[in-house]
C-alpha cells in the first residue's frame, strides 16, 4: 500500500533510502517553517508572500487534476474565477465572516467543477483540452456580462472581511492575511495529502495508467475522474476565495485563460504528479516573475520560454525531481 | 437584408483566414499528433516579415507575401529537426503544450524585441483596395481576395492530397505511420515536408489575415486558441471537415459580434462546447489525436 502511495514498483521502495521518508514526513513541517521564516524575514513582501500562499493552492488543486488525474486542462482558472467571485459577491452583499467566505468559494468551485466536469470528461486529448478552455472562456464573458453583480471588467471591490475568529483584525500591514493564507494552504496541503492517499487518489492514478484496466475491473473511470476534477474545484474555489479575501479585490483575470496557462507553468516548473511540487512551482515561479516582469515583461517571456523548453527537453520532472535525482543517486 | 448580406461576407472571410491557418495545424496533428501552439507564432512571424518588407524596404505586396512565406519556412524547418521530432507521436501532450508555448513565448519576446510592442500594418496595393460589384451588391475587393485565395487553397490540398503521389503517402502515413514506414514511405521526409507545407500556409494565413487579425507581440497567444477550436472542431487531418468547421465557426463569430456585439465571445465558445459535446472527434470524424 505504501509502495503504491509513493508511485513506485515495491521493489523501488523497498531501495528507497530512509532519508526519502523522513523528507515526506517532515514536508509540513518544513513548509510550516519556511513560511513563518519568511514572515518574519520579509516584512515589507508581505502582499506578495499571500498572493503566492493563495496562488500555491490554486496551483496544489491543478496538481489533483493533472497530476494524479492525469486531465491535461488549460480551464483551471474557471473554478479559481468562480470562487473568488463567489466569495466576493457574498462579502458585499450577505457575510463577511472570512471562513464563510472561504467556505463559499469552495462551494461555487466545487459546482462549477462538477458541472462542467459532468459535461466535458468523456472527451480525451485535444477535444478535451479545447473544451476547457471554451469552459474558462464562457464564464469569462457571464462574469463580464454581469455587471450589476460582478463589476464587469473594472472588477469586484469593496470586500471587507470581519475579524479572523472575530479575534483578528486584517490590518493594513497584511500581516493576519498572510498568516490566514499560510494556515489555510498548510490544511489545504494536509487534506490533499490525505486524498491523495485514499483509495480513491490511488484509483485515480489507475485511471491516469490505465482507463481500461479499471474499466475491466469494475470501476468507472469516467466518475472517478468527474469526482477528482469536482474536488480539485473546491480547492481551487477555496484559493479564489482566499484571494478575494485577503486582497479585497476580483478582477476578470481570475477566470482568464493565461491565468489557467499560468497555473500550468507553475506546476510544471515545481513538477506534477506531487503535491510538494506544486508549493515549490509556485514559490520559484511568483518571487521570479516579481524580479524580472519589474524590469520588462518581455524578457521575462523570453526567460519563461527558454525555461520551458529546456524543462521537457533535459528535466521532465520539474524541481522536484532534481532532489530525487540526488537522494536516489541519479540512477534515472 | 443588408445585415445578412454583411454577416455571409465577412463571415466566410474570416472563415477562409481561420481555415488557411488552421489547416496546417490540422494536418501535422493528425499526422505527427503534436499540438503545436507555436503554429499561431509562425503566422505572426510571417506577417511580421511581409510588414517590414513592404513598409521597411518598399517592396510590393506580391513580394512581401512570397518572401514572408518562404522566411517563415526556412526559419521554422530547423526548429523541425531540433524540436519538434523529439516530441512526435509522444503520448505525452502535456510535453508537447509545454515545449510549444515554451517556443511561443520565445518567439514573442523576440518578435517583440525587433520590432517593438506597437500594432503594425501591412499596406494593401491599390489593387486591393476599393469595392467590387457581385450582382446588386458590391463588397471590397480585399475580402474578394482573400476568399479566392482561401477556395484555391482548398482546391490546391485537395489536389495535392487526391491526386499526387506525395498525397497517396501523407494519407497513408496519417492513417497508419507504422504500416507506411514498413512499406518503404520514408516517413520521415514526410513529416519534414509536411511540416513545411503547415508553416508555409501559416504564413499565408498571418499574411492575408493582418486586416481581420491584427499583428502584435500577442498575437501568437491571443489567436491559437481559435485555431485550435477550428482544428477540433473539423477534425484532424481532415481538409474537407476543416473548411467546413472554418467556415461555420467563423459565420457564428461574426453573426454574433454583429447581432449581439456586447458578448463578444460568446458564442463562438459555446458553439464550440455543443459542437464538441456531440461529437467529440470533431464534426467529421477525423483521427483522435
Amino acid at each position: 500500500m505504501g509502495a503504491v502511495a509513493t508511485g513506485q514498483t515495491p521493489q523501488a521502495a523497498a531501495r528507497a533510502p530512509r532519508l526519502r521518508r523522513a523528507l515526506g514526513g517532515a514536508v509540513v513541517p518544513l513548509l510550516a517553517a519556511a513560511g513563518l521564516a519568511a514572515f518574519w524575514l520579509f516584512p515589507n513582501d508581505l502582499g506578495l508572500m499571500t498572493r503566492i500562499a493563495a496562488t500555491a493552492l490554486y496551483v496544489l488543486s491543478l496538481d489533483l487534476v493533472l497530476g494524479f488525474g492525469g486531465i491535461a486542462t488549460l480551464g483551471q482558472a474557471a473554478m479559481f474565477g468562480s470562487g473568488a467571485y463567489a466569495a466576493g459577491i457574498a462579502a458585499v452583499h450577505l457575510v463577511n465572516d472570512p471562513l464563510v467566505l472561504l467556505a463559499v468559494g469552495g462551494l461555487a468551485g466545487g459546482l462549477v467543477a462538477l458541472v462542467t466536469g459532468a459535461l466535458i470528461l468523456h472527451a480525451r486529448g485535444l477535444t478535451l483540452l479545447m473544451l476547457t478552455i471554451a469552459v474558462v472562456q464562457i464564464v469569462q464573458e457571464v462574469v463580464n456580462k454581469a455587471r450589476d453583480l460582478t463589476g464587469g471588467s473594472d472588477g469586484l471591490s469593496g470586500i471587507e472581511p470581519s475579524p479572523l475568529f472575530g479575534l483578528f483584525r486584517f490590518d493594513m500591514f497584511g500581516r493576519t492575511s498572510y498568516l490566514f493564507a499560510l494556515a489555510v494552504l498548510l490544511v489545504g496541503f494536509l487534506v490533499a495529502r490525505r486524498i491523495v492517499r485514499s483509495p480513491f487518489g490511488l484509483a485515480c492514478r489507475g485511471v491516469k495508467e490505465d482507463p481500461l484496466r479499471v474499466a475491466a475491473l469494475g470501476g468507472s473511470p469516467r466518475r472517478y475522474l468527474v469526482t477528482l476534477y469536482a474536488v480539485a474545484g473546491v480547492f481551487a474555489g477555496v484559493a479564489g476565495a482566499l484571494t478575494a479575501v485577503t486582497s479585497g479585490i476580483v478582477g476578470l483575470d481570475s477566470v482568464s485563460f493565461s491565468w489557467s496557462a499560468e497555473a500550468l507553468v507553475m506546476l510544471v516548473l515545481g513538477g506534477a504528479g506531487r503535491l510538494v511540487g506544486a508549493v515549490i512551482g509556485t514559490v520559484a515561479f511568483m518571487t521570479i516573475h516579481h524580479v524580472m516582469a519589474a524590469i520588462d515583461p518581455f524578457h521575462w517571456m523570453l526567460f519563461i520560454g527558454l525555461f520551458l523548453m529546456g524543462t521537457v527537453l533535459f528535466l521532465p520532472g520539474g524541481i522536484a525531481s532534481l532532489a530525487d535525482r540526488f537522494i536516489k543517486g541519479n540512477r534515472t | 437584408m443588408e445585415t445578412l448580406f454583411g454577416i455571409v461576407v465577412d463571415g466566410v472571410t474570416y472563415g477562409m483566414i481561420l481555415f488557411i491557418i488552421s489547416v496546417g495545424l490540422s494536418v501535422t496533428l493528425g499526422l505527427m499528433r503534436v499540438v503545436n501552439l507555436a503554429h499561431g507564432a509562425f503566422a505572426m512571424v510571417a506577417g511580421y516579415v511581409a510588414s517590414y518588407a513592404a513598409q521597411g524596404l518598399g517592396l510590393p505586396y506580391a513580394v512581401g507575401l512570397v518572401a514572408a512565406i518562404l522566411f517563415t519556412v526556412l526559419a521554422t524547418l530547423p526548429l523541425e529537426k531540433l524540436l519538434y521530432r523529439r516530441i512526435y507521436g509522444s503520448a505525452n501532450e502535456l510535453a508537447q503544450v509545454l515545449l510549444t508555448i515554451g517556443l511561443t513565448f520565445v518567439i514573442v519576446a523576440g518578435i517583440n524585441y525587433l520590432f517593438g510592442p506597437t500594432l503594425k500594418r501591412i499596406p494593401l496595393p491599390d489593387a486591393l483596395l476599393g469595392t467590387v460589384a457581385i450582382g446588386p451588391k458590391s463588397i471590397p475587393v480585399h475580402r474578394a481576395f482573400v476568399i479566392a485565395m482561401g477556395a484555391a487553397t482548398v482546391l490546391g490540398l485537395w489536389w495535392l492530397l487526391e491526386r499526387t503521389d506525395f498525397g497517396i503517402k501523407l494519407r497513408a502515413a496519417v492513417d497508419d505511420p507504422n504500416m507506411a514506414a514498413a512499406l518503404g514511405i520514408r516517413t520521415e521526409r514526410l513529416y519534414t515536408a509536411t511540416f513545411a507545407l503547415g508553416t508555409g500556409l501559416a504564413a499565408l494565413g498571418g499574411v492575408l489575415g493582418a486586416e481581420l487579425l491584427p499583428l502584435e507581440p500577442y498575437y501568437a497567444i491571443r489567436y491559437i486558441v481559435l485555431f485550435l477550436a477550428v482544428v477540433a472542431v473539423g477534425g484532424a487531418g481532415n481538409i474537407l471537415g476543416l473548411a467546413a468547421a472554418a467556415l461555420a465557426l467563423g459565420i457564428v463569430d461574426t453573426a454574433g459580434k454583429y447581432l449581439i456585439p456586447s458578448f463578444g465571445e460568446f458564442f463562438f465558445y459555446a458553439a464550440l462546447i455543443l459542437i464538441l459535446f456531440r461529437w467529440p472527434h470533431g464534426f467529421f470524424q477525423g483521427r483522435a489525436a
